[in-house]
């Protein structure tokens, strides 16, 4: 269609279309950064942080598990540690979409990889492979929807977040584990999921009685990871190289 | 500044390195092994999991049936519905078992 053709080529063409693509994302995202805003304000942060932690780290899972263990009063170094640890799984959404990304300016490719969120890289894998450029104003289209409304809403989840006497009444506390389930549930359909599910959750829990947390984080993902490692290539669903 | 600024500012710092790290570690070689690959590919589930199984221990019945619940949503809908319906459920679940 004409219009298709027109938003090919300019660059207001492909922000735009970029913002659509990302509404689904924005309205999934949304309740969780009220939530995160809500649940860093009840963890004992104030608004402005909670605003910061949104604004400086943009990732859902991590802040969430950040301001958890900031509740709990743990040591610094250990919550920087496991938010590095969460987000760990960044490093493989990095290493697949460098090629789409390197025919960019390195100061375009330093803002990209700042915003390279799960569902960012979902959506620039799969243009990358309808066999179209993943063009910077396209992606800062996606990627800034998503970016504006997860500040914003945090900020208005802090606010609202002091409005709601007990947290236990209503279910907040026990939303994370639901909403983490629900992300585990998301990756059903990958080779050995089940398998890694099990020993991640027996390897958790183990290290979550007799070393404590966050350690469990870290050292129940090494076990499913150890254990996909080990496994023969052609069990993970990694063929050899030819 | 306060502790929970550096917190912050060191987390964002970390999680940079993730959301960079990846390509300039990879782009330096030219394939990858099939076991890092596989290693990888199992980084989502494993991180996740450990993030729901020792809650599970500690929860009562009203948590159990809500995970129960949130579980069987997963294989009809997406996140969520699957937050939404775990939510209801953990909501209602309570109303009867304290």
């Amino acid at each position: 269609m004409a219009s298709d053709a027109v938003m090919e080529t300019s660059p207001a063409g492909e922000f735009w279309q970029g913002v659509r693509l990302s509404i689904p994302v924005v309205v999934a995202a949304g309740p969780f950064a009220m939530l995160f805003g809500a649940l860093a304000v009840d963890n004992g942060f104030s608004v402005f942080e909670a605003f910061l932690m949104s604004a400086a780290v943009f990732g859902g899972a991590s802040q969430m598990v950040g301001i958890e263990l900031f509740g709990h009063h743990v040591a610094p170094w250990l919550i920087v540690l496991s938010i590095f640890a969460v987000n760990f799984r960044h490093v493989l959404y990095s290493a697949a979409i460098g090629r789409q990304l390197a025919h960019w300016p390195l100061a375009q490719q330093a803002i990209g990889y700042f915003l390279l969120t799960d569902p960012q890289y979902a959506i620039a894998e799969s243009r990358a492979q309808a066999g179209r450029k993943v063009g910077f104003v396209w992606y800062m289209g996606a990627a800034l929807a998503v970016y504006v409304f997860w500040v914003l809403l945090t900020v208005l989840g802090a606010f609202f977040g002091r409005l709601i006497p007990d947290t236990a009444a209503v279910g907040i506390d026990f939303l994370l584990p639901i909403y983490f389930l629900g992300l585990v549930m998301e990756f059903r359909k990958r080779p050995l999921w089940l398998p890694i599910v099990l020993v991640s959750a027996a390897t958790s829990i183990l290290a979550y009685k007799f070393v404590g947390s966050p350690w469990h984080v870290t050292l129940g993902a090494l076990g499913g990871v150890v254990l996909a490692v080990v496994l023969p290539p052609h069990r993970s669903g990694v063929g050899e190289r030819p | 500044m306060s502790t929970t600024f550096w917190i912050i500012v060191a987390g964002a710092v970390a999680t940079y390195l993730t959301r960079i790290g990846g390509h300039l570690i990879l782009s330096r070689f030219e394939t990858i092994h099939p076991r890092v690959e596989a290693g990888l590919n199992a980084v989502p589930a494993a991180v996740l999991t450990t993030l729901v199984a020792p809650a599970v221990l500690t929860a009562g019945p009203a948590e159990w049936a809500a995970l129960a619940v949130t579980a069987l949503a997963s294989l009809r809908g997406g996140l969520m519905t699957m937050f939404l319906a775990g939510a209801a459920a953990l909501i209602l679940c309570r109303q009867f078992v304290s």
